[in-house]
């Protein structure tokens, strides 16, 4: 009973409100972080350096009026923010911030769940958050928001393909598609596999940025072509349901890259034994650290790549990426057969 | 008994969301009602215990070929709706009183014949070589159904030629 | 009635099939009939699996994922088709989609 129903629904509950916490802080990190390349301060007014400023935002986004536009379908209209919302959440579910750890005398792993398919789930949920942004755009019935979510779309679908792919080599590597199969596999060998697929891990960074709508891949919002983007027409918290959702995919993108890649929650160099000393740092710290690196390098990027232009992006999609990510495949199959 | 109440919420709710798909007005509604019914079909595999089928399930058609449906209807942005000239000679009562006929024999021959003692037209498990459901299915596609598999590779090689050369304006 | 066998699944899956039946049957807007095939196809699917569950095999689920390629082509050249024609005619009513070349 108490294993079954009353731990996982805490360990959902913990989750949730840790991610909400986080995706709320890392809006006013992403300030802090380009007010201080751009040798500014930042939010400051709302407690010490600013740190209650997600609060004030908060407020200010509930209290707001929410603008239904006159001519827009209400119900896809209100659907909409939820369904780029939910997808980013329960991605949650299979990720692995931890291996099994004793806690009041029971063992209880650090992810909600393991199931085989792991990997698959995140990549057929996440491929459901496209649906929010078309609707929002097409329910508005508005001209820029229209255009801006078929780009989004269009974009996500793209790049969608080359990292599914680079997935496809990751899982030659492993040889599962279970999240703790995947790290667990990463300890035996000795290595994150960030050193054995270097070629995968680029493309699955850039797909990421593309796939989050992150500078400089950020065209559905190019303020300058777009207005606002898809989310022109929305106010008050079902905007903030979008804004929030972008943030929760770019949390959902540094944690998946971390898992895969980095070693989820294993130290550097788990093959070397001389180092075993960092396993006094506990498991589910460094794969908070790995993936705060993630963010900041997100974070990073925005604040100093121009964008993209669109046929650009596209082309860098489908002639560069893709092509490169199948080969990857083929080197990763051949190399695994002859060794 | 759990099991009952889910398998029969889940089909009133299929059946539900793929009578509101083909009779809803707008094009856009319909689509997203085609969305969740196969999100439910996706739950009826997991409750069938096919879940590589469920993931590919929403991978594919959730998340692929309804998104291209949903592209299209928006690029045939309509003026008039297909619709609203109906042909007189139509006869849609006729229609829905024969597919209802049909579903009853349907269900009829399915019922009578599994209330007989049936036998397995071939041995059931031999698949014991590997473990896990994923596993399973690709042992299948790699060894016997490899020619299947390669020719649908080659098919939708040529469908996706197929659709380029389509839709282009001009190459 | 309270235990789940093979036969439900396929009652169900015959419903759901008479479903896309009738959508192919009664609506004349090219997309919605697309859609109702789709809906056909998962009827087949739901068979399938339901029978590859009663063997205990996953040779039933290895033909699914055959059909979802096949929708999958079927999907990109049919909705390249319906865009071609409704750039030469602007409408997707299969009651105007009545000659073979113009």
């Amino acid at each position: 009973m108490v294993d079954t129903i009353v731990i996982p629904l805490l360990k959902i509950a913990i989750l949730l409100n840790a991610v909400l916490v986080a995706v709320s802080y890392l809006v006013l990190l992403e300030r802090k972080v380009i007010a201080f390349v751009q040798s500014r301060l930042g939010p400051m007014r709302v407690g010490p350096h600013g740190v209650l400023q997600p609060i004030a935002d908060a407020v200010k986004l509930m209290t707001k009026e929410d603008i239904t536009p006159a001519r827009a379908d209400r119900w896809v209209f209100t659907a909409a923010p939820i369904m780029v919302m939910v997808p980013a959440l329960i991605v949650f579910a299979v990720i692995p911030f931890g291996p099994e750890v004793e806690l009041f005398g029971r063992s209880v792993p650090l992810y909600i769940t393991d199931i085989n398919i792991g990997l698959l789930y995140i990549v057929s949920v996440a491929s459901l958050g496209v649906y929010g942004i078309i609707l929002g755009g097409w329910a508005s019935n508005s001209k820029y928001p229209l255009l801006s979510s078929l780009r989004a779309s269009a974009q996500l679908i793209s790049y969608e393909v080359a990292v599914t792919m680079t997935l496809v080599s990751l899982v030659l590597m492993a040889g599962t598609l279970s999240m703790v199969g995947i790290v667990e596999s990463q300890r035996d060998a000795g290595l994150w596999f960030v050193f054995a697929q270097p070629v995968a891990f680029a493309i699955f960074f850039i797909g990421g940025l593309a796939e989050t709508n992150r500078a400089p891949f950020d065209m559905p919002e190019a303020e300058q072509e777009l207005t606002g983007g898809f989310h022109t027409e929305y106010s008050g918290m079902r905007f903030a349901l979008f804004f929030l959702a972008e943030y929760a995919n770019m949390i959902v993108i540094s944690s998946v890259a971390t898992t895969l890649f980095l070693g989820g929650w294993l130290r550097p160099f788990p093959g070397v034994e001389g180092l075993a000393f960092l396993d006094l740092i506990p498991a589910w710290i460094w794969f908070v650290l790995k993936t705060f690196v993630f963010l900041y390098v997100f974070l990073w990027i925005r604040a100093t790549l121009p964008r993209y232009r669109y046929d650009q992006l596209m082309r860098l999609g489908w002639k560069v990426l893709i092509p490169i990510a199948i080969g990857n495949v083929i080197v990763t199959g051949v190399a695994k057969v002859l060794l | 008994m759990a099991e009952a109440f889910v398998f029969y919420g889940l089909a009133a709710l299929i059946l539900g969301f793929a009578v509101l798909v083909i009779s809803t007005r707008n094009t856009v509604h319909s689509v997203l009602y085609l969305v969740v019914n196969f999100l439910l079909v996706a739950m009826l595999y997991v409750m069938l215990g096919a879940e590589f089928l469920a993931a590919i399930q929403v991978l594919v058609y959730a998340g692929g070929i309804v998104v291209l449906y949903l592209f299209v209807v928006m690029l045939v942005n309509l003026k008039r709706p297909p619709e609203t000239h109906q042909d007189p000679r139509r006869q849609t009562r006729l229609g829905l009183a024969l597919a209802g006929a049909v579903l009853a024999e349907l269900v009829a021959i399915i019922v009578y014949s599994s209330t007989g003692e049936s036998v397995p037209a071939a041995a059931p498990a031999e698949a014991g070589m590997v473990e896990g459901n994923v596993e399973q299915i690709g042992m299948l596609l790699y060894t016997n159904y490899l020619i299947p598999f390669e020719v649908a590779s080659v098919l939708l090689l040529v469908a996706m030629i197929g659709a380029i050369v389509l839709a282009k304006r001009e190459l | 009635m309270l235990e789940i066998t093979t036969t439900h699944y396929l009652v169900l899956s015959a419903a759901l099939f008479m479903i896309g039946v009738i959508g192919v049957m009664v609506r004349r807007n090219i997309i919605i009939i697309f859609m109702s095939i789709e809906l056909m196809l998962n009827a087949v699917n739901v068979n399938l699996v339901a029978f590859s569950q009663q063997w205990q095999h996953v040779v039933g689920q290895v033909f699914a994922v055959f059909v979802i390629a096949v929708a999958a082509a079927e999907a990109a050249v049919g909705l390249g088709i319906i865009l071609a024609f409704y750039r030469n005619k602007e409408t997707v009513n299969i009651d105007e989609m009545n000659v073979m070349r113009w």
